[in-house]
């Protein structure tokens, strides 16, 4: 089963508690089946959008068991996925949407940030750990989701821009089963 | 929770309490337009405090990078004070501990200015 969503410039904070609501009753059905399960959100390429990318993807990481640390940086990697979506994918246009996909799947959860714009490659983006970038005011990004998740891959996504593919091991003594409920 | 900034004058620096978090749109902004009016008002040691700060994104670590580097081209200096864990722990994995001189303690914060 998978939940759609959209929100809309002039009415995202009352959509907000929508997809909240409308949420929270998903991941209680996630919570009663064994098998893999999947959300997707439809997001305008707003400001506003990134925050509530971020609220959405750290409720189901709680609700998948992980603790508060983990969501933290789940929620962080998604948060600057998005951004990378916004600023560089979409380039604020907004007629372009960002989709977010979360994937909860035996032993991790998976999180797809899509957008509809060119496309990159990881290899095109520089080290901001390396001494001549340090001072830069853009570009650790990626090296942040990778940091916090792991494992990060960037593909040409469905939309015709890029999908970031994020992923994080659910903490030992969660399982499938029992996701929701800490050790 | 919107950024706070609260400025006050110790000596000839200028400290800025800050409260909430540097994010991405109005946090990041708050901190630009800070640093701005402190600059243009002639202050040239500047102690960030981030005590109550717990939360700062790319965009904000990219505001930071951005102040620094405005301070230091004026002969300057920008200090930063109190990180929380998280914030600490994110200038730790960049590499930004190399750039930035923090600071735990107020008094000796507000010595260390040449």
């Amino acid at each position: 089963m998978s939940a759609r969503c959209d929100t809309h410039s002039s009415a995202s904070s009352f959509l907000f508690g929508i997809v909240e609501k409308s949420l929270e009753a998903e991941i209680l059905r996630h919570r009663m089946t064994p098998t893999a399960q999947r959300i997707e959100v439809t997001l305008e390429t707003l400001l506003e959008s990134v925050d509530l990318a971020e609220s959405i993807v750290k409720r189901v990481a709680e609700a998948s068991g992980f603790e508060e640390d983990d969501v933290h940086k789940i929620g962080m990697a998604v948060r600057e996925g998005v951004i990378n979506a916004y600023n560089y994918g979409n380039q604020h246009d907004p007629g372009k949407k960002i989709h977010i996909i979360v994937e909860l799947e035996a032993e991790k959860m998976i999180v797809h940030v899509l957008d509809e714009g060119k496309g990159f490659a990881l290899t095109e983006v520089p080290d901001p750990l390396a001494e001549e970038n340090l001072l830069r005011t853009s570009g650790r990004g990626i090296f942040l989701m990778r940091a916090f998740m792991d494992e990060l891959h960037v593909r040409p996504g469905a939309t015709g821009g890029a999908e970031l593919i994020m992923s994080k091991r659910f903490p030992q003594g969660v399982s499938d089963n029992g996701r929701g409920q800490r050790k | 929770m919107v950024l706070q900034a609260t400025s006050r004058e110790v000596g000839d620096v200028a400290v800025v309490d800050f409260s909430g978090k540097i994010t991405l749109g109005e946090g990041s902004a708050v901190v630009r337009n800070t640093m701005r009016e402190l600059v243009d008002h002639g202050y040239r040691k500047i102690l960030l405090n981030l005590a109550d700060v717990d939360y700062i994104d790319s965009s904000g670590i990219g505001e930071l990078v951005s102040a620094h580097t405005t301070v230091q081209n004026l002969n300057g200096e920008l200090k930063l004070l109190q990180l929380t864990r998280r914030v600490h722990d994110l200038l730790q994995i960049t590499r930004l501990f190399t750039v930035f001189d923090v600071q735990s303690d107020e008094g000796a914060a507000l010595r260390s200015f040449r």
